[in-house]
């Protein structure tokens, strides 16, 4: 396996020179040539050089063959390398793989918003391949959940109950997560990208020995192959990456909170309860939830939130971020903040917007006196609408805004927070 | 204590300039450096070294190039570093990376934790920590805010969620992810320089490792990229002009006809 440039097509544009982030590209007599020794194979010169079909990657002969013909040989032809048992999942007759899974994520009982999204999108995946949408539910007394998640849109629930799976933790969840997708061997399984979707996902996957991505913000079933295209956001949505599984079982997804629609509820809908009882066996725990400790104050909850009003340093002082505040709670959204103000200790670091903080895609993004750097741009930019307020118009922020003032931020936030209430009758 | 914290070498962002025509990342020429959120991690593992004593091992895969930010790692303060590189690892998705690392954890041999950071920012995945936990069928914990302490084989450690946070006790050995609060990297010394600039690090190839060739690199990825595109632009915003009321009226008419407020 490995790759190489066809060099009667190559016609010396430079584009994968550009694109290689490695910088392994270099044009030698007017031909693209790679530095094996720098190349990782991340195959972003392969989609730049789609209109000249240039460079290709060169998989296994045996796994392209298999890939493309003999689904069916592939089993056979990867068990015989297995190293031990349980080794024949990981080559996965796809076969005997159906379905598409939703992981229902519960805290206190209360089913998480993404679940409702992936529901929405999970149900036309299903619609697409024509089989059936399951929920899967662990919790400790969750029945009524159950019936819910049929009302938007699973036709079957698998409902795993017992005290020992009440709060979330890594041990007991995978376990019976992995036994029911061995049980069921569904085709797709999706988790929300939350913190307990990518904590259980990868654990999981790795036990399962199957394809994982991460984060992703678009879905789709490939007509000829009945692959799930995974699309995703790399580089804090700079570049966008398809990815595919077409070879294990099953295909493995988180996918980001807000992208998707929720799906509508529908009390008429009817479906299956499975119920699986596991209060009497002991799962594997091996740690111990002591305490859940709740963010005082204003919602951190930026993954979840429709409306983010963030801050940064043209506030010029701490106090002043409670106009940032002010206009949260007016406008009922969460606050964000900036990596400069977080540093300097203006706002705790669960509300830092950016590469090192969160990636967050609201409806609505205000970022107030946010010069823009590429870190923070990184971690808002997908946001549905962003207004940016600035007293400085070079500033980068304003392009990746949809409406801009140009002004300072102190003088801005009180006659916006006016100009709302005025709109809304209030004054 | 013997602590094993994973680094990944990314291209420098903060060098990352956007081509302001096709809105893509220009990354020519770009430096490479310790992916931000592993440099909290080393920090970590000193910092527990400091108050338990032992030793921090260092381990990354890539390209010999990746040497360098062993060496810085090194020049922080941790005792030994090892690079995992073969052109057979290359082309590795996060499980095929697991893979590989859990192969060199077993070589290194008894340990007590592992410490990566939260996610790398190029790939974002957040999965090799958990992945290489699982096949070394270890307990892991994501998004690490706090370690409160060690004792009697036992870590407790405060997990960041999306409401606050989870107090958490799990035995060792066993991993964490962590994120940028939980403590402020320390800058290289002079002295640690010096250590690292001449410090032996190996570099462990596959059949060192002794690899399953069909579990490493692009061979031993599931997930293949099918395509990597830049995503469409979004149309030029509208910069609003006159004095402040002024633009903040406008911009409210805006919102109002999109019935925002």
């Amino acid at each position: 396996m490995s790759i190489r440039v066809i060099e009667d097509k190559c016609i010396g544009c430079r584009l994968c020179v550009a694109v290689c982030p490695l910088g392994a590209i270099t044009i030698v007599e007017k031909k693209a040539r790679i530095d094996l020794d720098k190349c990782n194979l991340c195959g972003v010169c392969v989609s730049e050089c789609e209109k000249f079909e240039a460079i290709e990657i060169i998989r296994h002969a045996e796994h392209a063959e298999h890939a493309e013909h003999a689904e069916h040989a592939e089993h056979a032809g990867h068990a015989e390398h297995a190293g031990h048992a349980g080794e024949k999942e990981a080559a996965g007759d796809k076969e005997g793989y159906q379905g598409v899974w939703v992981f229902a994520e519960q805290k206190e009982g209360t089913v998480a918003g993404v679940t409702l999204e992936l529901l929405g999108e999970g149900r036309k995946l299903a619609d697409k391949l024509g089989t059936v949408l399951s929920a899967v539910l662990l919790g400790n007394s969750m029945e009524q959940a159950a019936q819910e998640l049929i009302a938007y849109g699973a036709d079957r629930v698998y409902l795993a109950d017992s005290p020992q799976l009440a709060d979330f933790l890594e041990d007991p969840y995978a376990e019976v997560l992995t036994e029911l997708c061995r049980e069921y061997k569904p085709a797709i399984l999706l988790l929300g990208a939350t913190t307990i979707g990518r904590s259980l996902a990868p654990k999981v996957a790795a036990r399962l020995r199957t394809g994982l991505t991460a984060d992703c913000t678009g879905l789709a079933i490939d007509g000829e192959t009945k692959n799930l295209l995974q699309t995703r956001p790399a580089f804090g949505g700079n570049l966008m990456a398809t990815i595919l599984c077409p070879n294990h079982r099953p295909q493995m997804a988180t996918v980001r909170p807000r992208v998707f629609p929720p799906a509508k509820r529908d009390e008429n809908r009817t479906g299956e309860v499975v119920r699986y009882d596991y209060s009497t066996r002991r799962l594997l725990q091996r740690a111990e939830l002591l305490e859940v400790i709740k963010a005082a104050g204003t919602t951190i909850n930026l993954a979840e939130a429709n409306i983010i009003v963030a801050g940064g340093r043209g506030l010029c002082d701490q106090k002043n971020f409670a106009l940032v505040e002010e206009l949260a709670e007016v406008l009922g959204g969460a606050v964000g903040a900036s990596r400069a103000v977080v540093d300097a200790g203006w706002i705790p670091y669960a509300h830092q917007v950016g590469q090192t903080g969160k990636t967050v895609c609201p409806k609505i993004y205000i970022a107030c006196g946010i010069h823009g750097a590429v870190q923070h741009l990184v971690g808002m930019q997908s946001s549905e609408l962003i207004i940016a307020i600035n007293k400085n118009p070079e500033a980068p922020i304003f392009n990746v805004a949809d409406y801009g003032i140009v002004g300072d931020v102190l003088e801005v936030i009180p006659a916006l927070l006016k100009e709302i209430k005025k709109a809304r009758g209030e004054a | 204590m013997k602590i094993i914290v994973c680094i990944k070498q990314v291209p420098d962002t903060t060098e990352v300039k956007i081509d302001k025509e096709t809105n893509t990342l220009i990354r020519e020429g770009v430096a490479s450096v310790i992916n931000p959120f592993d440099l909290y991690a080393i920090e970590e593992g000193l910092r527990l070294r400091e108050e338990h004593g032992g030793t921090v091992t260092v381990l990354s895969m890539g390209p010999v190039q990746v040497i360098e930010s062993l060496r810085e790692a090194l020049s922080m303060g941790a005792d030994e570093a090892i690079l995992l590189s073969d052109r057979a690892f290359a082309g590795a998705d996060t499980l095929a990376t697991a893979y590989t690392l859990s192969k060199a954890v077993e070589k290194i041999g008894a340990f007590d934790l592992i410490i990566c950071g939260k996610q790398a920012i190029d790939g974002d995945t957040a999965q090799v920590g958990p992945e290489l936990a699982e096949m070394l069928e270890i307990p892991h914990v994501t998004y690490v805010r706090r370690v409160h302490g060690i004792a009697s084989g036992q870590i407790t450690v405060e997990r960041m969620t999306e409401e606050g946070s989870e107090k958490i006790r799990f035995p060792l050995p066993g991993l964490i992810t962590v994120v940028k609060e939980i403590n402020e990297p320390r800058l290289p010394s002079i002295k640690g320089k010096m250590r690292a600039k001449k410090a032996e690090i190996p570099v462990w190839s596959a059949s060192e490792l002794g690899t399953d060739p069909e579990k490493t690199g692009l061979q031993g990825s599931p997930t293949w990229v099918k395509k990597v595109f830049t995503p469409e632009q979004k149309g030029g915003g509208e910069i609003f002009e006159g004095e402040i009321e002024e633009q903040v009226a406008k911009l409210v008419r805006r919102l109002r006809e999109t019935k925002i407020v």
